[in-house]
């Protein structure tokens, strides 16, 4: 007999769908299918199931061989590493609860360490825009019941969010939104033909870099004023086509990803981004969403916020918080050399940092909590392997926009692990101990 | 647990009528005993003043906007960031302050008790997710029903069993206490980008009149009977003349009498009355209409109101009021963050400085102080700053101040720049009352305590009620000499308890307490429509599903205290 398990959350990508139903074995300890789910979190899932996953923490040998420890030999080293380091750098975040991320925070604040989440290389300049001049936006329901005009710029939900097209922004028929896709003018800002842009009513093929031209062309379209022949690639005809579009909507929202946050002009094209949305307030109901990657990296924000007060890049060697990304952020820290202990969980730095900065991490003690072999546990001296989060154990997760989910646990994790929050737990212990705090 | 006896205070209790009276107060098991063992704690209050905890009625200090507000507003930390130190945690920001310096400041000043005042529906695990990580005080949070999709199909239909079912519901699903109301209909209008600016403006598409929720909440509150009234933030705030929208709704609640098992008297309480008690119809003959207000009020004795002060500092204010918030971007022009929430509700955030400069700000100084200086039974008018919106929460002591002190009254009148225009548009220099410290914990703890239903709990130091005591460097037997003083007095206590517990000595925290959660378990007939309804929207329009929609389990509320209503006989 086996057993399904309904309402299941996915941990995979800040849709965090929340109706996947999960086939497990009668003892809850094997999982067999996934339904409702993409092809992404389904293998999530079942990746947690591979025979030839790594279940107990390895120390990094000089030889380049791991060594086998046991759990409590891997707390004692974490907890050693940040008592002995001047200014350790805590990242990571967004691939964990928000449990596991208020325990490492208090570690943080004892170890005095530099805290930061994926947003450093992700939505980082998005929040930089909103500290600039505000975000209006809604939740993703409201999408779903009222929006009519949908505007994805520099993101590509097709195979990066693959599920939030038909659960709320394009297909699903809302209250306001009977005919589904029928009652959506879709627009998607791309420099290239992606699978989302062929789906579009209007793709505007905009040369790469020239975002905030566009953005800025948009507004003044709004205005009725003149324009150039050409701007960013894009007629101008088209563009007041698309203003005008824009305008006569109800209720429209921009969706926005890395290609407009990572590329030339950063957070400057995300406050004019910002800006038009604020604009077309004047004319209808306009909101603006960042399309954010891991399942909780705005959990992370939330909590560092609530905490300490800033989204990310918090820097608490002084012994309380500053924030000043570019200063404080964690490839700066890293590039700089300033980082004398590096600790990573929940995300994969050495995939993603420039390698000036990956050099950085092999050369401090290191240690990577994450179930994954990834080539940050590759670099590390430590690897603690951990319980999946939202498969084998639960935790509260925010999505995209902010709206709290509790994940929920389907099954059993390997006899013996850890959650992040439990070996997390007992680091903070050690530490107290280490650090003689009450 | 330890036995504590304070001895030779002066003693201001509402609950039990002392007044000012050196007496000892008791502790045993962290409740107020009449009388303490000989091995009991004494801790000396000579020429010092013991009050209950003070209780705080409506604020904004947990959840996903005043989050938001900490994370768009770096510049608010700024000189304001403390660090770890004994049992405190670090902390930062000014308006709004991390969770854990909110907990501090509060219980510095001697609260122990504290209402977040608009909690989202969809949003409540955000909402008790920050509830936990703030420590001492006991919290409650406010969900809000006035735009709510349920509530406004039902009440179309004056379905009132319906509308106290889905109520009683959605206060078990995330815990909430009390049924708050902001800008009804208004904040649903502004998902199509427009407003409710009257009491008769119909609601897009569900045409429904402000009036007619507001009427069907009172009616569902009362059916229920819970421990607080519905808490109405009206339609209109902020705009000039907007005091008749503010007693158009006042008089919706005229011939309903509360009726519950907790001592609550009111079937309304009116929140942050200052922002809606303003004359004039432009910004240049704005003016006070506190007196009209507050004659209202005071005639009524079935109304609470709380004051939310202008503090005249730089700060950030936060509602569920949509369009207010957009309509104030384009007044000052400073960043707006908005957030539209599926079916339930909207919030907008706006930074804002409340300048002695401007003859606007500080007539609307003088409005809020008018307001408590007019009320005739401190029991039903509370204080309050509507933190962060008037002023932060950490300015209370400076509120007091104004209000017992005359002097200092004229002192700030004297150093604005519209000195004149404050006198002539506000009755301010007229009035000369000055608030007793028997009225102040009226004000401020009975008061706000039997308005929300806690009157048996909190808000008093009659033997039975929790342990929760403030005492201060305050010596009512000697004249003050410098109104400064008072601030001084009440910005850090000497001495507070929560429960029992010694959490603050000498202005230090000195212990994390064991706070709680506190919300309402309504329990009704079972109501088969209802949660079919529940279902329908869930299936239909959310986007979560229901068995994700509950703020469950010991991460949320580990810590929970539930007030039970039976309306099973209603």
């Amino acid at each position: 007999m086996t057993k399904t398990v309904t309402d299941v959350i996915c941990p995979f990508c800040g849709t965090l769908c929340d109706d996947l139903e999960v086939v497990v074995s009668d003892d809850g300890k094997q999982l067999l299918e996934v339904y409702n789910a993409c092809v992404i979190g389904t293998e999530k899932f079942l990746h947690s199931q591979s025979k030839d996953r790594v279940t107990r923490p390895r120390l990094h040998q000089t030889d380049g061989t791991w060594k086998e420890v046991s759990y409590d030999d891997a707390v004692e080293y974490t907890a050693q590493l940040l008592a002995k380091a001047k200014k350790p750098l805590m990242y990571g975040w967004s691939s964990t609860n928000c449990e596991a991320q208020s325990v490492g925070n208090e570690i943080a604040e004892i170890s005095r360490a530099c805290c930061d989440n994926t947003a450093a290389v992700c939505h980082g300049t998005t929040l930089i825009a909103v500290q600039d001049i505000g975000i209006p936006s809604c939740t993703l329901g409201e999408i779903k019941n009222r929006a009519d005009r949908i505007i994805f710029w520099g993101c590509n939900p097709a195979h990066a969010h693959p599920r939030h097209m038909s659960r709320y922004s394009i297909f699903p028929r809302g209250f306001f939104t009977g005919k589904g896709q029928m009652s959506r003018k879709m627009v998607v800002v791309d420099p290239r033909v992606t699978d989302t842009a062929k789906m579009a009513d209007v793709h505007l093929q905009i040369e790469q870099g020239r975002d905030y031209e566009l953005l800025n062309a948009l507004r003044v379209a709004l205005n009725n004023e003149w324009l150039p022949d050409v701007v960013a690639g894009i007629p101008k005809e088209k563009i007041r086509e698309v203003a005008d579009m824009m305008k006569s909507g109800r209720f429209g929202i921009i969706f926005f990803g890395m290609g407009v946050t990572q590329s030339l002009s950063k957070n400057h094209n995300i406050d004019e981004a910002i800006a038009l949305t604020k604009h077309l307030n004047e004319f209808t109901k306009f909101s603006i969403m960042p399309m954010r990657g891991h399942y909780n990296v705005t959990g992370s924000g939330e909590v560092f916020a609530w905490q300490f007060g800033f989204p990310y890049s918090v820097d608490l060697t002084r012994g309380f918080a500053r924030y000043n990304p570019g200063d404080t952020s964690s490839i700066d820290l890293l590039v700089r050399g300033e980082i004398d202990a590096m600790f990573t969980i929940g995300s994969d730095p050495g995939a993603h940092f420039p390698i000036s900065a990956v050099k950085q991490i092999a050369k401090v003690p290191s240690v990577c909590i994450d179930p994954h072999l990834t080539p940050t546990s590759g670099v590390s001296k430590l690897h603690v392997p951990v319980a999946f989060n939202g498969v084998e154990t639960g935790g509260n997760c925010y999505r995209m926009d902010n709206v709290p989910i509790d994940c929920r646990k389907v099954v059993e994790p390997p006899e013996g692990m850890l959650t992040d929050e439990q070996f997390l737990t007992k680091v903070r212990d050690r530490l107290k101990q280490l650090k003689g705090v009450a | 647990m330890s036995e504590y006896v304070i001895k030779n205070g002066h003693v201001f209790d509402p609950v039990q009528g002392i007044k000012g009276d050196k007496s000892d107060v008791c502790i045993k098991d962290g409740k107020i005993v009449a009388k303490a063992g000989s091995g009991a704690k004494v801790i000396d209050a000579q020429g010092k003043t013991v009050m209950a905890g003070a209780v705080e009625v409506h604020a904004h200090i947990a959840g996903p906007k005043v989050n938001l507000g900490r994370i768009y507003r770096p510049e608010d930390k700024l000189f304001t960031c403390t660090p770890t130190r004994g049992m405190e945690r670090m902390g930062g920001g000014n308006s709004i302050p991390t969770t854990f310096k909110t907990g501090y400041e509060y219980a510095k000043m001697g609260y122990t008790t504290a209402m977040e005042a608009a909690m989202p529906p969809l949003f409540s695990r955000h909402v008790h997710e920050e509830i936990r990580d703030t420590p001492i005080i006991d919290e409650g949070a406010f969900p809000v029903f006035g735009n709510n999709w349920f509530v406004m199909e039902y009440l179309k239909n004056r379905e009132i069993e319906n509308t106290a079912a889905y109520c009683a519901w959605l206060l078990r699903a995330t815990k909430g206490f009390a049924i708050k109301v902001v800008n009804p209909g208004g904040t649903e209008a502004w998902a199509w980008g427009l407003n409710c600016l009257s009491v008769n403006d119909p609601v897009p598409y569900f045409d429904i009149t402000p009036a007619e929720i507001v009427k069907g909440l009172i009616e569902a509150n009362e059916y229920l009977g819970l421990p607080h009234s519905m808490h109405i933030h009206p339609n209109n705030l902020g705009n000039p003349g907007n005091y008749t929208t503010t007693l158009d709704t006042l008089k919706i609640a005229e011939g309903f009498k509360a009726k519950n098992t907790f001592g609550r008297e009111q079937v309304m309480h009116l929140t942050h009355t200052q922002f809606h008690s303003y004359g004039g119809d432009n910004w240049g003959n704005f003016e006070s209409k506190a007196k009209e207000v507050m004659n209202y009020v005071n005639a009524h004795k079935n109304l609470t109101v709380d004051t939310g002060n202008v503090t005249l500092d730089e700060t950030t204010t936060m509602t569920a009021d949509g369009p207010f918030e957009h309509h104030l971007t384009e007044l000052n022009h400073l960043k707006w963050a908005n957030c539209d929430v599926e079916l339930e509700t909207c919030a907008g955030i706006v930074p804002y400085i409340y300048s002695p400069s401007i003859s606007v700000c500080a007539i609307q100084w003088a409005i809020g102080l008018e307001l408590a200086l007019m009320a005739k039974d401190p029991m039903r008018c509370f204080i309050t700053t509507d933190h962060p919106n008037a002023g932060p929460f950490t300015r209370y002591p400076r509120v007091i101040k104004w209000l017992m002190s005359a002097k200092a009254r004229e002192t700030q009148i004297n150093a604005f720049k519209h000195k004149d225009k404050v006198l002539s548009q506000t009755s301010i220099g007229t009035q000369d009352r000055e608030i007793s410290l028997y009225e102040l914990a009226q004000m401020t703890r009975a008061g706000p305590a039997k308005s929300l239903g806690l009157m048996n709990i909190c808000g008093g130091l009659k033997p039975g009620m929790d342990a929760d005591i403030a005492v201060y460097n305050f010596n009512p037997d000697t004249p003050v000499a410098n109104p400064e003083d008072i601030e001084k007095a009440f910005t850090r206590a000497a001495v507070v308890f929560k429960s029992g517990v010694e959490v603050v000595r000498d202005g230090e925290i000195v212990s994390n307490g064991h706070k709680r959660t506190l919300w309402v378990n309504a329990k009704v007939k079972e109501n088969p429509q209802v949660m079919r309804d529940i279902n329908e929207k869930f299936l239909k329009y959310y986007s979560i599903t229901q068995a994700n929609y509950e703020a469950l389990g010991h991460h949320f509320v580990p810590n929970p205290y539930a007030l039970e209503v039976d309306a099973t006989q209603a």
